[in-house]
């Protein structure tokens, strides 16, 4: 996107992650502001965002960007400063900003377009508070920041139109007399005179007679002054701007010296300094004419002053270096910004080396070559090296889950605000870590299922009033890792599922058969069925059409899955579980019916051989297993696949024993185990589609191919068959 | 002669800005990231100048002046402090609090390096 070579586009660029960062703070700021557990660093630290996007955003231009920063930024410092009090409402306003100033981020990013109506509602609430509370601040509201001398000076408008096309006069007269606070804060009136001459022919006349005797000199005292005539064709805001800095620390007068006087002419008479001001009405000229980047802290119209345009940076950028004087800069923490690409890149190319490895093992292995030989040695340290490589790049792509949270409090705002219910999001676990694809793409799932929380998990207010709830709703979304997955679940505390109605409205939509007796789970269930939709009156919000279907296809599409816990009257919990990356994964290498397959370690609890004591005959198909005293339906996975009709006998058969997100297990028979290793991931979605019981398939280490399983979608659609069909013989007891 | 400045700003957009001015114009330039960390930096450094941002987390801008202004060895630096405010209080304000200078953000690199040398040399 950004020319390599131009160091403006890459700011700009970079600008824009900042902004993100700073978004990201802001709103976790007026989080807790809303908590009511913010300090005044807490405020500072919003403050400060908005400010640093105003500033940002004023080097590139971006004025709407820094008109609506500037206004929101005067607001919060009143409330830094103690002037305002925000209540609820406003704190919501503030929101409101947040996401409007993130709106105009990205609008400026992408050039897309803004709600203007949504932006000029909210700044003129946000002129409310600020008009009432301040009039002052109406006042600099659009004042803009003028570059040099004192502009604070309350003038009746002359400035803008200063006579910048007046002939410049030939030259000034100056006179200099630093006070001794000139010195004091860090100025050197050597420099001044130097930066003075720059602008033309100066003489400069020492005025040393103030000077007094060693003995009395006060080595911090103001001592010195000057007279100089400067010949120069710059203007007197040029002049002036030289002394910016000091003005107001010395006696300064400047007069133009237009009428060129004769040599020998008396200079003008040493002024009176105590009385001499400079602040006349040219200090205001030299806002107007000054060029450079009048900061617009407003809707300022001077176009032709736009704040700093690439251009202006050219030459400062060219400007020769001197040699290896530009050192490298200080700053701390450094970070590097790269393509995703070349990201992706390297993943794939870590995949390639992840399988190479497995061939290389496995060609050792069959060389037969002793344990400790040098070179099973080296590959076994070749191995941890190909897996902490594996991890550390797996590490670059990963990223908390904050961002997508923190737009997800924008949703529940949006969303209680057009039901008209009270909602508050409240989110765990921000900083946990996952695939940026992963995140990407959760982005529209979670919006649903946040969106679904407000509609339907919640209930009225007046509802929840007459049970006992608090007016306001609870949403809870949060994240954690548990075993080799990243869970996401987004909780309510509102009715919980209704299952009758689920049930009536499955069967009245031919979802299901009439007669039929579900478990609460299986009811559950029922929501992610295609074309369930249970609102009565579908809102708005909700939308017609999208149902949690979609949602849960959208998780399996990133490896994971999805399921439901619901207490009547208490609350609903969806919680989604992910790989944590989508590129690798620890597997068992399986042998089934003369198969070769991959089963993810992550699934599996544990491995089990069967003795026939084991085994019990449960209808007449069907086996469970009892593991240290529980049962657990036996299901053969050759059986499952489709690769053979169910055994005679399992005994001595090898059982995975397979855990469901809801606690619940099965064990899966397989032939045998070959092995445990990190297999890379091939995708068959996007050439096969979503096969039943298939997540993936992957290369082996001999270059064979094996199904990577979906041991819970195999488990969850098990037939069950473990028995012939012939006979209904084997009752071991 | 080479003028060495240091520059604070937590912003690192700001900092981008500054590096590419200040280098650009020959300047051998230091960055930090507030003022706790402009004060680290200053242990090892004899800048010809310090600009620096006044929101800052940890130590602002005018903390930071202030301890400077304390430490004998940098009491005479000349400071400029980056600014977006509005102008009314500013120069009181920056003087009030010690600084030679002050540039308005966004600020023209041309005036930054001018405004240096006018204090720097």
């Amino acid at each position: 996107m950004s020319e390599p070579n131009d160091p403006m586009a890459e700011i700009r660029a970079s600008f824009f992650i900042e902004c993100e960062e700073l978004l990201e703070a802001a709103q976790e700021g007026l989080q807790s502001m809303e908590d009511g557990s913010a300090d005044s660093d807490t405020i500072n630290s919003v403050f400060r965002a908005v400010h640093s996007i105003k500033g940002g955003a004023g080097a590139f231009g971006l004025d709407d960007l820094v008109k609506f920063a500037h206004s929101f930024e005067t607001v919060l410092d009143e409330v830094r400063s103690g002037n305002y009090h925000p209540d609820q409402e406003a704190i919501l306003l503030f929101f409101t900003c947040g996401d409007l100033l993130s709106d105009l981020v990205r609008s400026a990013r992408d050039e897309t377009p803004v709600d203007q109506d949504a932006i000029d509602r909210t700044l003129a609430s946000l002129q409310a508070i600020a008009g009432e509370e301040e009039d002052e601040i109406a006042d600099s509201e659009f004042q803009p920041m003028g570059l040099s001398l004192d502009l604070g000076l309350p003038d009746e408008g002359g400035a803008d139109e200063a006579p910048a096309g007046a002939p410049a006069p030939a030259g000034f007269r100056i006179a200099f007399k630093p006070e001794e606070q000139l010195y004091a804060l860090g100025n050197e009136p050597l420099y001044v005179l130097r930066a003075l001459s720059q602008l033309g022919e100066m003489e400069a006349e020492l005025q040393a007679a103030d000077v007094p005797d060693l003995d009395d000199l006060n080595p911090k005292g103001a001592h010195l002054s000057w007279q100089i005539r400067l010949a120069t064709e710059a203007s007197l805001s040029e002049v002036e701007e030289v002394f910016e800095f000091v003005e107001g620390l010395c006696g300064l007068e400047i007069s133009e010296d237009v009428a060129q006087a004769p040599d020998g002419t008396a200079p003008p008479p040493m002024p009176d300094f105590s009385a001499l001001n400079a602040d006349d009405d040219a200090a205001d000229d030299s806002a107007a004419e000054d060029g450079p980047a009048p900061f617009s802290g407003g809707d300022r119209e001077d176009e032709d002053d736009t704040p700093l345009p690439a251009e202006r940076n050219v030459p400062v950028k060219a400007a020769p270096k001197t040699g290896g004087a530009a050192s490298a800069p200080a700053a701390a923490k450094a970070t590097v910004r790269v393509d995703l690409e070349r990201i992706d890149r390297l993943v794939n190319l870590v995949g390639e080396l992840v399988i190479n490895q497995a061939m290389l093992s496995q060609s050792v292995t069959e060389a037969g070559l002793p344990p400790n030989s040098p070179v099973v040695n080296g590959l076994e340290e070749f191995m941890q090296l190909t897996r902490d490589i594996q991890d550390s790049v797996m590490m670059i792509r990963a990223q908390p889950v904050k961002s997508l949270f923190q737009r997800m409090s924008r949703i529940v705002r949006e969303a209680s605000a057009t039901i008209g219910k009270t909602v508050r999001l409240k989110t765990d676990g921000d900083a946990t870590e996952v695939d940026k694809t992963v995140i990407e793409r959760l982005a529209d799932p979670l919006t649903h299922m946040i969106r679904n929380a407000v509609d339907h998990g919640l209930e009225k207010t007046d509802d929840r009033l007459a049970a006992g709830k608090p007016a306001e709703g609870l949403v809870t979304l949060s994240a954690g890792h548990r075993s080799g997955r990243v869970v996401i679940e987004v909780s309510d505390d509102g009715g919980g599922i209704n299952r009758d109605r689920v049930l009536k409205v499955a069967i009245q939509k031919g979802l299901i058969p009439e007669d039929s007796t579900l478990t609460d789970s299986e009811i559950d269930n029922l929501l992610f069925l295609p074309g369930f939709s249970t609102a009565s009156e579908v809102s708005s919000l909700s939308g017609r059409g999208v149902g949690m279907d979609v949602v849960k296809s959208s998780i399996q599409g990133l490896g994971g899955r999805i399921s439901i816990s619901s207490e009547r009257g208490k609350g609903t919990t969806f919680s989604i579980s992910l790989p944590l990356t989508l590129a690798v994964l620890d597997g068992m290498v399986v042998h089934v019916a003369g198969e070769t397959l991959v089963v993810p370690l992550n699934a599996i609890v544990e491995t089990l051989t069967l003795s026939s004591g084991d085994i019990r005959k449960l209808g007449p198909e069907t086996n469970v297993v009892q593991i240290r005293g529980e049962f657990v339906p036996l299901l053969d996975l050759g059986t499952e696949l489709g690769y053979r009709e169910p055994l005679e006998d399992y005994c001595g058969g090898i059982i995975l024993l397979i855990a469901h997100e809801d606690g619940s297990r099965a064990a899966l028979v397989v032939d045998s185990i070959h092995d445990q290793r990190q297999v890379v991931i091939k995708g068959l979605q996007d050439s096969y589609g979503h096969v039943p019981g298939v997540a993936a398939a992957t290369i082996l280490g001999d270059g064979q191919i094996a199904l990577i399983l979906d041991p819970i979608d195999i488990t969850a659609n098990a037939s069950g068959r473990t028995c012939p069909k012939k006979s209904h013989i084997m009752e071991v007891v | 002669m080479t003028l060495t400045v240091l520059a604070v700003d937590d912003s690192r957009t700001m900092r981008d800005m500054l590096r590419l001015a200040l280098t650009g114009a020959g300047f051998e330039t230091h960055l930090a990231e507030d003022g706790e960390h402009g004060l680290e930096v200053l242990e090892g450094l004899s800048p010809d100048a310090i600009i620096t941002d006044i929101n800052m987390p940890k130590l602002d801008g005018f903390g930071f002046i202030e301890a400077v202004r304390k430490q004998e060895r940098h009491n005479g630096v000349p400071i400029l402090v980056l600014t977006t405010e509005s102008a009314t209080e500013l120069k009181q304000r920056a003087r009030d609090g010690g600084a030679t200078g002050w540039i308005v953000k966004p600020f023209d690199p041309a005036k930054l390096v001018r405004a240096l040398h006018m204090v720097a040399g």
